[in-house]
């Protein structure tokens, strides 16, 4: 198959993924989100019986005895100093709570952080730098940044294990209507599960504070049926393309100190720092979700990204008109 | 009702004019408890003042999205300024405020034990204060700009790293915090040797008043849960500056390991904090309702059982790094656990209510919103404590909304309902009520409206500390209405200002014992004079002055 109309297909696909841009927690699409909210209706009933109760018994005393206008202030109330029973009442019926709240959660605690997983699991590996998300599938050779692509099914089989890591400083990483968050810890190896029930590009944020851009450090979680994760796949290992039209704009981006930072796979640029590019174009948003991905914001992104994310690690490299036309247009051919 | 003699005539003090440096070196070099907690609760009130604006700079920038009133740095600062002041200038020099002010008064001593070490806690709690403030003019370092911290108020590391945070900002929080506590902790090892062996004859500690037993607690948590945190601290300058690599993870340090340190610390200190709330409401409760504290056992039971198991809890801060599901599920555990003594005291209080007479006074008012208010507050912290629900809740809105129903709508609704309720000791003068009215009233109102929204914020997957935020994933009504409360709030500690500074002069004088009140300080002149109490009193049961208002209805024919 071509490579070109497989892309064209796949951007079809992609488009056509329902946005979830409303994180919901209490509509959870996998099994640990899905749990979650189990233990979080409990909690809820137990808790609203609890403050109705206990709520509606300040507020009874409030207005119940309450002194009003006209009463003999001179006149103390019986003066009661206890009661044991009530005592031990009040303190034995929230135990007994207490007891109920302790194995639902480790019950819950186990099932999620003990689940194995099963034989058909994607592999991925996230690496949190300040402030984007690099991806990798160790099983398929890939790294890409910020937007994760994994398997769904309906019924839940298609698992999806992440082991977690960081460069810098500690991340968190949380899509909430999948799973809740793991932290992401430097020196650290942490893991995360998810399978999702239903296909979606999922929004999702770095949930613990990094430093400068912690706001804009977004997770972008794109959840496609099998076949379709497959073919992202297959595109995601090609080399960069290598069209020929492009040929001068593509010097022009190597002769830069992009590659610094940068990597293009199959070319020069072998850069670590920063987010891989080689198939830059098929990713939705840049600068870790700060703006989409078009022509336009492209431009202004290369040209000045402190202006766009403030105390982000990019520099502004000062290209002339030219080159910034030039770089872009040999980005514009990264799909 | 008339007024009584007890233990015997106060001689009033005299009116002398002082001379501007007379007075100022009579502050400045003073170490009588009374002006020391004064001072103590003025600056907290500034420091609250200060950190409050910060907060309002806070919610404008998020009252709609991509909104950039500050730049992301300059919020970051703010937030860290922000929490750090809250904690560390407001909530802790508050509770050393009026612990010294009124425990000496409450157990009929004339002084603290250590009057200088008292001073030199106060000095050097506001010298650590006024270094963390510095940083805005030093913190770039010399030829740097000024900056202050932006790691947070819990600094985690490696963030707190050289390689993360150059220039000396970390640093002027690492010392700024590490000095102020030094403070804390002398204040509190006065306030247990004074609770310990200056009690006034007669008065065992099951007679001593429910607010003293609480600083009692509250002190011996300091002296426990400070320690590590100086500590932690001290290996973070290490790190900085002699390359221990205890949290430096680009050298193989454990970036977990701060927050183990923190939290053991971290912890503590919020009871720590909420137990200054404890204190006001078991003195002013009972007074307005008319009838004793019910279960005084139960309730100093409950609060040493609060102290030892806070203790055993700090990790629930850290469901989400990774802990074994046996260490997840302890905490939960032990979290949840937390609540039953908590629940103990929510249900003393009321019942203390139950069956009295209520003074709706502006002090009773700020009690009554601190049942209901802490009430949600603990039940969204048995949300939290329930681990896999916090690994959706935890570093979400929805926890800054739990932490601020507990730290404000408790914690400061109880330190209110204390400004007011001894106001007219401290003074000798009455605020004014409709005033005091106006300010509860605004405060709850704005307060609630700020706070109530933020948990649907954190259900929708905000995450807190973000400077910005974009449109389109449903946070924009929650965050509008949070920051609709702010000018609520804001006008309200207008009124209470302006009351209290205005009131000081101009309120009617107060006399010895406005509230009808029955524990010692009120037996004394208002204000007292420098020794409290020319005699020292003796005392028979926790309500000296009830017994001695009701000759015929003692307490200790009932009780103790």
């Amino acid at each position: 198959m071509n490579p070109y109309s497989l892309l064209a297909f796949l951007q079809v696909q992609a488009s056509n993924l329902p946005e979830r841009k409303i994180a919901n927690m209490f509509r959870p699409l996998a099994s640990p989100g899905e749990s979650e909210k189990q233990v979080a209706l409990l909690t809820f009933a137990i808790t609203g019986a609890i403050f109705v109760v206990v709520g509606g018994l300040i507020v009874y005393t409030i207005a119940r005895f309450r002194s009003r206008p006209g009463d003999d202030l001179r006149q103390e109330p019986p003066q009661v100093y206890g009661s044991n029973q009530i005592e031990v009442a009040w303190t034995i019926i929230p135990i007994l709570i207490v007891f109920v709240l302790i194995g639902v959660t480790a019950r819950v605690v186990a099932g999620v952080q003990n689940a194995s997983p099963p034989k058909t699991t994607t592999h991925v590996t996230v690496i949190g730098h300040q402030w984007w998300w690099e991806v990798q599938y160790p099983d398929y050779g890939i790294t890409t940044a910020n937007e994760v692509h994994i398997p769904f099914s309906l019924d839940g089989a298609q698992a999806t294990y992440f082991m977690l890591q960081s460069m810098d400083v500690a991340h968190s990483f949380w899509v909430p209507q999948l799973s809740g968050k793991t932290d992401v810890i430097p020196n650290r190896d942490n893991y995360l599960w998810m399978n999702p029930k239903a296909a979606g590009y999922y929004y999702g944020n770095c949930a613990e504070y990094c430093g400068t851009q912690h706001a804009n450090m977004q997770i972008r979680l794109v959840a496609e049926p099998p076949e379709d994760f497959k073919k992202w796949t297959l595109n995601q290992q090609t080399k960069a393309n290598e069209a020929s039209e492009a040929a001068q704009d593509k010097a022009v981006f190597l002769s830069l100190s992009c590659v610094n930072c940068h990597m293009v796979g199959g070319t020069t640029a072998i850069g670590k720092f920063g987010p891989d590019l080689t198939h830059l174009m098929s990713r939705r948003e840049i600068g870790g979700g700060v703006i989409e991905n078009n022509r336009k914001n492209l431009r202004a992104w290369v040209n000045d990204p402190q202006g766009i994310k403030p105390g982000c690690l990019m520099p502004s490299l000062k290209l002339t008109d030219r080159e910034l036309d030039q770089v872009v247009a040999y980005l514009e051919t990264l799909k | 009702m008339a007024t009584i003699d007890y233990p015997l005539d106060r001689p009033r003090a005299v009116e002398k004019e002082f001379s501007f440096s007379e007075t100022l070196y009579k502050w400045v070099a003073t170490v009588d408890h009374k002006r020391l907690g004064l001072m103590y609760i003025v600056s907290s009130i500034i420091f609250f003042v200060i950190a409050g604006l910060e907060a309002t700079v806070i919610r404008t920038q998020l009252i709609f999205p991509n909104l950039h009133v500050v730049d992301p740095d300059t919020y970051n600062r703010l937030f860290t300024m922000h929490g750090t002041t809250m904690v560390f200038l407001v909530g802790m020099p508050f509770i050393a405020g009026f612990a010294n002010y009124l425990v000496p008064l409450m157990i009929g001593a004339r002084d603290m034990a250590f009057p200088r070490l008292n001073a030199f806690g106060f000095w050097i709690f506001l010298f650590g204060g006024l270094l963390l403030y510095f940083s805005y003019i030093g913190g770039g370092g010399l030829g740097g700009s000024g900056s202050a911290p932006d790691v947070g108020w819990f600094a985690y590391a490696p963030l707190t790293e050289r390689a993360f945070s150059r220039g000396h900002a970390t640093d002027y929080w690492i010392l700024g915090i590490l000095v102020s506590g030094i403070g804390s902790i002398a204040s509190a090892i006065n306030v247990i040797v004074t609770t310990i062996s200056m009690r006034c004859p007669g008065m065992t500690l099951t007679k001593m008043p429910m607010f003293v037993w609480t600083m009692l607690v509250d002190s011996w948590l300091i002296v426990i849960a400070l320690p590590p945190l100086t500590a932690a601290q001290i290996m973070l300058l290490l790190d900085r500056y002699l390359g221990a690599n205890f949290f430096n993870t680009q050298k193989g340090g454990s970036a977990v390991l701060w927050q183990h340190f923190f939290w053991i610390f971290g912890h503590p200190e919020v009871y720590i904090l909420i137990f200054l709330a404890f204190a006001c409401l078991n003195e002013v409760v009972p007074v307005f309702s008319r009838k004793p504290i019910f279960g005084r056992q139960a309730m100093v039971g409950a609060l040493v059982a609060i102290g030892f198991i806070s203790l055993g809890v700090w990790a629930h801060h850290m469901f989400s790094v990774g802990m074994t599901s046996w260490s997840n599920t302890f905490f939960a555990a032990s979290t949840v656990l937390v609540g039953v003594p908590t629940g103990i005291k929510i249900f003393n209080w009321t019942a203390t209510m139950y069956g009295g007479k209520l003074r709706m006074t502006v002090p009773m008012l700020f009690c009554c919103a601190f049942l209901l208010q802490f009430l949600c507050a603990g039940l969204t912290g048995i949300m939290l404590g329930m681990a896999p629900f916090d690994w959706q809740l935890t570093d979400s809105y929805f926890v800054v909304a739990h932490f601020h129903y507990t730290l404000a709508g408790g914690l400061v609704f109880g330190i209110f309902a204390g400004l007011y309720y001894w106001y007219p000791k401290v003074t000798g003068r009455m605020f004014n009520e409709k005033w005091g009215k106006w300010h509860f009233w605004l405060f709850v109102i704005g307060f609630n409206l700020t706070f109530l929204p933020q948990h649907m914020a954190g259900f929708l997957g905000m995450p807190r500390r973000i400077y910005t935020y974009p449109a389109g994933r449903g946070w924009e009504l929650w965050n509008f209405l949070s920051s609709c409360g702010v000018p609520f709030q804001l006008a309200a500690i207008l009124f209470f200002a302006v009351n209290f500074v205005y009131s000081a002069r101009k309120g009617e004088p107060a006399g010895d014992d406005p509230w009808d009140a029955w524990t010692l300080e009120w037996a004394t002149t208002s204000p007292p004079p420098e020794y409290n109490f020319e005699k020292l009193p003796v005392v028979r049961s926790s309500r000296p002055l009830w017994d001695l208002k009701h000759p015929q209805d003692p307490d200790w024919k009932y009780n103790q």
